[in-house]
């Protein structure tokens, strides 16, 4: 039934109906408002409940948006819920398009309900509760000529787009600031992350994606592009360790040039000074609490040590017993399992998701379709009506579809509250590939150590050897001496290097460990609050379209006609 | 052939328990569907219970077994008899031959036929149709010759004013009013006409949304059945409490799109079947005023004719032609069906008339049974969509302050 056409169809759809959001609701470092907490505590109370979940719909059809609601006495009707407990959560949905009076108005009047909260306001933890917090944007972009003149007559255009940044974090210095960054900068902060923070579970950047730049009009791209970054920056932000990166910092705070070594420069880097590049900036010696990894020192990891991995690997693979690299650990491998297999799971369900957004869409939009054709017909039957039973009849039509009217933009803003909720499963699709990067880099790890120790295990060889034939030489082998020592003095630093390296697997696996148990954490935390506030959300709109037929079947009841 | 020796007594001693003595009634079911034949030949037959005190009738109780043809042929007779009556629509014919006999589409047929002829059973002018007597008592064999006579190869006019009848419901009024030059042109008229041939239109679109609506309620159950699903194979993968969580979220996922197809078939045979069922009614008038307009027709050119014939009577008189005795022969007999024809016209005005105002209240009842019902349907599953998904927050909460 989905082909691929679909899918992608389906993908777009569920894309602009997310692009249409005024703000982005995925900041999880928010400060969170624990709105829905707060609603569920005031509505044992059956006061007032405070909003949750608000609808940002920017749907031109649909102004006016707000119709603050006059009845701040009488918000809960009794008959919209047929039970006295469990409370009705169409209290707790807002939408503007009510008019039973159910609920009394907006926080603020009209003009909150297009601010959309953050739709999963329920905590993650307590802690997140804490004062911390950085809320990132990303806004307008503008065209900008390169400055140094290329071979490309007219000098090369390209975007940047503003980043403004709000946090009381210590690390940074000050509370609110704003840079000017272009795409190639984020390419070149991945990158040195990648490089510092090996380990952990870094959210991928966005695509670079350059084929679509020029099938789609400039305009769309750019906006597609400044959501991803912004969603990005805002993962990045949310990350407890690489927040408070020099990286990060230096990205968000750093005016003018971005200060970080771009990816040709990385090439040419021998020392690893170069990695203190940005904390020399900044002037603080001490680097963050959490220990960088730094690369093995003599040479650190210099492209002669990558030949020499790759040739390792591929050595690893010839031996045919073992795998290219040896991974002991029965632990890892379960959990490498575990997460290829949630990945395949959280694949199936955000597509199943989005088939269901579609399948919602689809009904609001017939229901619509279907009461508008009732309205024509109600002017029509009352524009030619001869017979009283025909005004009657036009009259039941009316009922009828402003009901279904009704009925359908309750389904629409349904469908965007499950967009935003279900949206979870797919940021943890990017989640996933962070887990496999982190992953990766242990692997990497791994064999460079093995790297080293096989390295060690040859020298040790030729050291041997050569000494067993300059044994043999009476008086000892001039040649043949100098030659050992300086094999001895090789197989030292390398055995230095090795155990650099095997303290860098160490880490390595200790901030694998750390993410994976953080993941594991945040992923149920995160998979709950979706849930719940698909559920609530299912909950509050099912009782409001119930509201509304139960009103067209009273309002026709004189045609009942089943014998009870 | 039930027990038939009380039924004639006059006292009436042999009633329905249902209906008090003196009231005459004429009640009809169309029940039970069996498929009879193969292959091609297949069809459904029906049995066709008649339950009256009429005494034109047979019996207190007749049971017939009668097809979908034998449906055609009662209207077609009614049609033709009845000129000027709003013949109540039969469902359509063929059907995409993979649901042809699927037991949804077998059940809304037999409803239509019921409902079919129950109206005639109604109708006050109808229910005394001869025909409708043959069809509701007639045994099989005799209603077979009957059904084979109307679709023999020799066509007669009734079946030619079938197949025009059945172009005709697609055909745009601009073609019909080329076809016939000669129209009433009363105000009353052509809004009436204008009204029928606009309302078609709009009731169409309004049919078509409900039917989409339909799909939509099986598409929705489908991808709600697709998600849960997923969403439980998902929880499978992960532990306490997000996997059982999950589970249950995909267990009630699953049980959400069996009400959805549910009500999707509620939905067609409550509020689409009706809406139409209105469409073909439309489609019956417009029959019926096509009708009209040929019977306007004849009267108009037989008057015409009439006069002719009297003004060369006249002339002929004043002649004293010998041919006058032919010509007032001649003359008579055309002004015969002339009175005739327009008798037949008139007739069909009166009935139209009384039609109208019939359909139309009718049509306020039967919609706004459809509207209540539809309605009750959509509340009562949004109601067990909102307790469905309700019954899963308890544990969420509980799980969510762990």
């Amino acid at each position: 039934m989905m082909g691929s056409e679909n899918d992608q169809e389906s993908k777009e759809k569920m894309k602009s109906l997310f692009l249409r959001e005024e703000s982005d609701p995925f900041t999880r470092s928010d400060q969170s408002n624990s709105n829905y907490r707060s609603a569920m505590s005031t509505l044992s109370d059956s006061r007032h409940p405070s909003i949750v979940v608000t609808p940002a719909n920017s749907d031109p059809l649909f102004a006016p948006q707000s119709r603050s609601k006059p009845n701040g006495g009488s918000n809960r009707d009794s008959s919209s819920s047929s039970y006295l407990e469990p409370p009705s959560y169409a209290d707790v949905i807002f939408s503007p398009f009510d008019d039973n009076s159910e609920i009394n108005g907006s926080d603020d009047g009209g003009g909150s309900s297009r601010h959309s909260q953050s739709s999963d306001s329920l905590s993650r933890s307590p802690s997140s509760l804490t004062s911390d917090y950085i809320k990132i944007t990303v806004s307008s972009p503008q065209k900008e000529q390169e400055s140094t003149n290329s071979m490309i007559p007219g000098g090369n255009t390209y975007v940047t787009y503003q980043i403004t940044t709000r946090t009381n974090l210590s690390e940074y210095n000050g509370s609110e600031f704003s840079v000017r960054r272009r795409f190639r900068d984020v390419v070149t902060l991945a990158d040195r992350l990648a490089e510092s923070y090996r380990g952990f579970c870094i959210p991928p950047r966005p695509d670079k994606s350059v084929v679509e730049s020029q099938v789609m009009q400039k305009q769309e791209f750019v906006e597609q592009r400044r959501v991803a970054l912004e969603k990005y920056l805002r993962r990045l932000g949310s990350h407890p360790v690489i927040r408070k990166s020099d990286e990060l910092k230096v990205f968000l705070q750093a005016q003018g040039k971005l200060p970080l070594a771009t990816s040709t420069d990385v090439a040419s880097r021998m020392l690893d000074g170069a990695v203190k590049l940005p904390r020399q900036l900044f002037g603080d010696a001490s680097s963050s609490s959490v220990e960088v990894v730094q690369p093995a020192r003599g040479g650190g990891r210099d492209f002669l040590r990558l030949f020499k991995e790759l040739r390792q690997s591929v050595s690893n693979d010839w031996g045919g017993v073992k795998p290219a690299v040896v991974e002991e650990d029965k632990e890892f491998l379960e959990k490498k399992e575990k997460m290829y297999d949630l990945e395949q799971q959280i694949i199936n369900a955000s597509q199943q998701a989005e088939s269901l957004v579609k399948a919602q869409q689809d009904m609001g939009e017939t229901m619509g379709e279907l009461g508008l054709a009732f309205i024509k017909l109600t002017k029509f039957e009352n524009e030619e009506a001869v017979f009283n039973s025909q005004r009657v009849r036009a009259n039941d039509m009316k009922n009828l579809a402003t009901s279904a009217v009704k009925a359908s933009r309750f389904y629409r803003e349904l469908n965007s509250q499950t967009v935003k909720h279900l949206d979870t499963l797919h940021d943890y699709l990017g989640l996933m590939m962070a887990v496999q990067g982190a992953f990766a880099d242990r692997s990497s790890a791994l064999l460079t150590v093995q790297t080293l120790l096989s390295e060690i295990s040859s020298l040790e060889g030729r050291a041997e050897k050569l000494e067993a034939a300059s044994a043999k030489v009476f008086g000892g082998d001039k040649s043949r001496i100098k030659k050992i020592e300086e094999l001895k003095e090789t197989i030292k630093v390398t055995k230095d290097s090795k155990n650099v390296a095997i303290r860098e697997y160490e880490q390595i696996k200790e901030n694998n460990w750390c993410e994976v148990e953080r993941l594991d954490r945040e992923r149920r935390a995160d998979f709950l609050n979706m849930m719940k506030g698909f559920v609530v959300s299912q909950v509050g709109y099912a009782e409001k379209i119930a509201n509304v037929w139960t009103k067209v079947a009273e309002e026709t009841s004189q045609y009942n006609r089943e014998s009870s | 052939m039930e027990s038939t020796e009380q039924t004639r007594s006059i006292s009436g001693s042999m009633q329905s328990p249902r209906s008090p003595s003196s009231l005459p009634y004429l009640s009809v079911s169309v029940t039970d569907p069996v498929k009879l034949g193969n292959g091609v030949q297949a069809y459904i037959s029906y049995r066709v219970i008649t339950k009256t005190n009429l005494p034109e009738y047979q019996g207190p109780e007749k049971i017939v077994i009668r097809r979908y043809s034998d449906f055609v042929w009662l209207r077609d007779r009614l049609f033709e008899k009845y000129k000027g009556i709003f013949i109540p629509p039969l469902p359509e014919k063929s059907a995409v031959e993979k649901f042809r006999f699927s037991a949804e589409f077998i059940e809304m047929r037999r409803a239509a036929l019921d409902i079919f002829v129950n109206r005639i059973a109604l109708h006050p002018e109808l229910q005394q149709s001869e025909d409708l007597r043959t069809f509701l008592q007639a045994d099989e064999e005799t209603m077979d010759r009957f059904r084979f006579q109307e679709t023999g190869i020799f066509k007669k006019p009734a079946d030619l004013m079938q197949m025009f009848r059945d172009v005709q419901s697609k055909v745009s009024d601009a073609v019909l009013g080329k076809e016939k030059p000669v129209e009433e042109t009363t105000a009353a008229y052509e809004k009436l006409k204008h009204y029928i041939f606009e309302l078609e239109n709009h009731l169409a679109e309004a049919q078509k949304h409900a039917y989409r609506l339909v799909k939509r309620h099986r598409e929705l159950g489908q991808s709600l059945l697709d998600f849960g699903k997923a969403v439980k194979l998902f929880g499978a993968c992960e532990g306490e409490p997000t996997g059982k969580a999950f589970s249950d979220l995909g267990t009630k996922s699953e049980l959400l799109s069996i009400k959805l197809q549910k009500e999707a078939q509620q939905v067609l045979m409550n509020f689409e079947e009706p809406l139409k069922d209105y469409v073909r009614y439309v489609q019956s008038i417009k029959a019926t005023i096509a009708e009209r307009g040929t019977a306007f027709k004849q009267h108009c050119e037989l008057a015409e004719t009439t006069k002719l014939k009297e003004i060369n009577l006249d002339k002929l008189m004043l002649t004293r032609s010998d041919k006058v005795g032919e010509a007032e022969i001649e003359y008579r007999e055309i002004k015969a069906e002339s009175e005739e024809a327009t008798r037949r016209f008139e007739r069909i005005v009166t009935r139209m008339e009384e039609e109208i105002v019939r359909f139309q209240e009718q049509k306020t009842e039967e919609m706004g049974v459809a509207f209540h019902q539809f309605a009750k349907g959509q509340a009562r599953l949004a109601n067990s969509i909102a307790d469905a998904w309700r019954s899963l927050l308890p544990k969420l909460e509980a799980s969510s302050t762990v």
